[in-house]
């Protein structure tokens, strides 16, 4: 079923509007439309529908107009021309109160900076619509503690976005969304700002939820991985226009044109996987002040046999194996330096994955990432092969872009 | 050359800024009026309040608000206290009165009359463009020149002496108002709009509290600059400690001008420390 249905929108920034428009119905491209009227294209009469319970991702290089297509949807910016249709209900012809209670009651966003009002515990910011909207104390405070339980993050409402880290507070924002109940989620590149690993976990979190909630998301990115990981359809943006829409598949396999050709590459030679991609958390110790019976109980938690070994500054120092740390405890010692093997080797995360596959097969232990000696994390053969299969398999690029 | 231009005759400004006033002073009499006797009711009203509680349960008290503003160190509550028994035993209590009557007065005014303008400002380009030159004006012309309508208006007094430190004043806390709002991070202002804030809610659940401390620095600016005035508000016979200024100007005596100059200073730094710990209290 359609939910959103977007008809010929533009949206001109600056002075000459009137002029613009005449050009942009002639067909005319950004950079011409600048040279002869002087007024930025945001968006270039722009035409698709999204489907209930859909993420649909729009993708772009930078000031392509991804951030301005979705502000027109719930008008923080006011289309040029165009109809804008949520639920059969034109959102461009809207007066003022219609399109609060459009805004209240069928969509919120998610910004790339979060958004959160500092001086706002995480309890009151996500109560935050509920309040606008005039919603009873007791309820609203049921409501956002739920949505915030559903986050993981209930023991944390009564401190301050600036106390959580980048990825809680995302998580705040996104069960802000979450706590109105609103029927479309519009995200602006909200997960940009996270480190990798942690993104990850974002859009695992955000497919999960998904699959509960069946929201229809609109979901703007620059990364062609993370487009092709959580979309069901995605439409590629250039100066404005949209160049291509389809699912990941169709638009690798059969890119509209030339443009869309290079975006991919680019894209690909940049982001093929590096090992930054393919890492995990590591699991370790401090070698400084642990001890064998924390490392092993380190290991049985995590149900691993070796422990990486950090010191206090994080810096890698080798690996403890069960057995070691075993044969410490049983003779009584406290210390575990005389134990630490030194053996294993170590990559930077910028590399790519091809070009250490080697070392991990010729290792027989895990790999350790490191970052200015520190540890950042440890690549592990069967994740590796597991993050290698499954984007040969969702993104099939290297049957069409030449190996560089 | 300099006989050509002695041909153009003078403009006639001054005559012209007379006869706006004689008409604003005529048509306004009765409310001038009426200002001026609530005014000066009110503002005695205060002061007789203030004198009448004992000097030292007065100045145990702001030693204590001192104390548990600033975090409950002893600095100011110390300095205030030493301060205030120093006033006091230099014989300028109720002058001390007199003048914190004044400036609270003139800056409880200038934020009520201020903070609306700032937003006002805020939100709306033209009100921007129209009050910011006024704002230059007023901080550019030198405050004696407020005596002359302020004595034009309500006669002489502490009333006048308000109203000449009100728009002395009032600039400050106005600029820093609109800056505050202005600077609110986009994101923010689209988060408030986004879940359907209307435009009061989005200001005071969301512009006016992450603007707080601006406007804050602004209030306290506001504070300083009213008590900056009340020497000069003294000329057209506003009570206080700014009196004993003048007349010992008037009579070259350097010992009073001293004590009162310094009595002034100590004032001023209570009053500026106190505004700014109420600012960072709550960060
Ligand atoms: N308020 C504005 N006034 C004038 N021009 C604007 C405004 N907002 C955006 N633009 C212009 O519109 C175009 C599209 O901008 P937009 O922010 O939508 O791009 P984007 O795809 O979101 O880019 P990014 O990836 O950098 O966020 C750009 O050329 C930009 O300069
Ligand atoms: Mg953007």
């Amino acid at each position: 079923m359609e939910k959103i249905k977007i008809e010929n929108v533009t949206k001109i920034f600056g002075k000459h509007v009137n002029s613009a428009l005449k050009l942009v119905e002639q067909n005319k491209n950004k950079t011409e439309i600048l040279k002869q009227s002087g007024a930025t294209i945001g968006v270039n009469n722009a035409n698709f529908t999204v489907n209930d319970g859909e993420i649909f991702v729009i993708m772009g290089l930078s000031g392509s107009g991804k951030s301005t297509l979705v502000r027109l949807l719930n008008r923080l910016i006011e289309p040029t021309s165009g109809n804008i249709y949520i639920d059969g209900d034109n959102i461009s012809k809207m007066n003022k109160q219609q399109l609060i209670k459009v805004r209240r009651e069928k969509m919120s966003m998610v910004f790339q900076n979060f958004g959160l009002f500092p001086q706002r515990t995480v309890l009151a910011n996500t109560e935050y619509g509920l309040e606008i909207r005039g919603i009873p104390k007791e309820e609203r405070r049921l409501k956002a503690e739920k949505a915030l339980d559903n986050a993981g993050l209930l023991p944390y409402k009564d401190q301050y976005p600036s106390q959580l880290s980048g990825g809680m507070q995302q998580r705040v924002g996104l069960a802000r969304a979450l706590a109105n109940d609103p029927d479309i989620l519009l995200m602006d590149e909200a997960f940009s700002a996270l480190d990798p690993l942690i993104r990850k976990d974002m859009q695992d979190e955000l497919l999960d939820l998904q699959q509960k909630m069946q929201k229809t998301i609109i979901f703007i990115t620059h990364d062609l991985n993370e487009a092709l990981r959580i979309g069901d359809r995605i439409a590629l943006m250039k100066d404005g226009e949209i160049i291509q829409i389809g699912t990941g598949e169709e638009i690798l396999t059969n890119p509209a044109n030339d443009y869309v050709k290079t975006f991919l590459e680019d894209v690909d030679r940049s982001k093929v996987l590096t090992v930054e991609n393919a890492m995990i958390r590591p699991i370790s110790i401090n070698i400084d002040i642990d001890g064998p019976k924390v490392a092993l109980q380190r290991m049985r938690e995590e149900e691993v046999s070796v422990v990486l070994a950090v010191n206090k500054t994080r810096e890698f120092k080798g690996y403890i194996t069960a057995e070691d740390a075993l044969q410490a405890s049983k003779t009584g010692e406290i210390n575990l330096v005389n134990y630490l093997r030194t053996d294993m080797p170590t990559v930077a995360k910028e590399m790519y994955i091809q070009d250490v596959l080697s070392i991990i097969s010729d290792s027989k232990t895990p790999v350790a990432v490191v970052q200015e000696r520190k540890l950042v994390g440890v690549l592990i053969r069967g994740v590796v092969i597991e993050t290698l299969s499954a984007s040969v398999e969702n993104e099939g690029v290297s049957d069409y872009v030449p190996a560089t | 050359m300099s006989q050509l231009l002695d041909l153009i005759p003078t403009i006639p400004v001054a005559e012209g800024a007379e006869i706006v006033m004689d008409w604003l002073t005529d048509t306004f009499a009765g409310l001038f009026g009426v200002i001026k006797e609530s005014g000066k009711f009110s503002m005695e009203f205060v002061t007789d309040f203030l004198v009448s509680i004992p000097p030292f349960l007065f100045i145990l008290i702001i030693g204590v608000l001192a104390f548990f503003a600033t975090k409950r160190k002893f600095g100011l509550a110390i300095f205030s206290i030493v301060g205030l028994l120093f006033i006091y035993n230099q014989g300028l209590w109720e002058e001390l009165m007199n003048t914190i009557t004044l400036v609270l007065f003139a800056s409880i005014l200038a934020v009520i009359i201020g903070i609306p303008l700032g937003i006002l400002m805020s939100k709306s380009k033209m009100a921007e463009a129209t009050i910011q030159p006024i704002l230059d004006f007023m901080q550019t012309m030198p405050g004696f020149v407020y005596l002359i309508p302020s004595v034009a208006f309500f006669g002489i007094g502490v009333v006048p002496g308000v109203f000449a430190s009100i728009i002395f004043a009032l600039p400050p806390v106005v600029r820093f108002t609109n800056l505050g709002i202005r600077q609110v991070p986009k994101e923010l202002v689209e988060a408030a709009d986004s879940y359907g804030s209307t435009g009061w809610q989005k200001l005071y659940k969301v512009e006016l509290p992450i603007a707080r401390s601006t406007i804050m620095a602004g209030v306290n600016q506001t504070v300083l600059l009213s008590l900056s005035m009340v020497v000069i508000a003294s000329m057209i016979g506003a009570p206080g400690i700014g009196r004993n200024v003048l007349s010992a100007l008037q009579q070259a005596n350097v010992g009073n001008g001293f004590v009162a100059g310094l009595s002034l200073v100590i004032l001023a730094i209570i009053f500026d420390r106190l505004t700014q710990s109420f600012n960072k209290k709550h960060d």
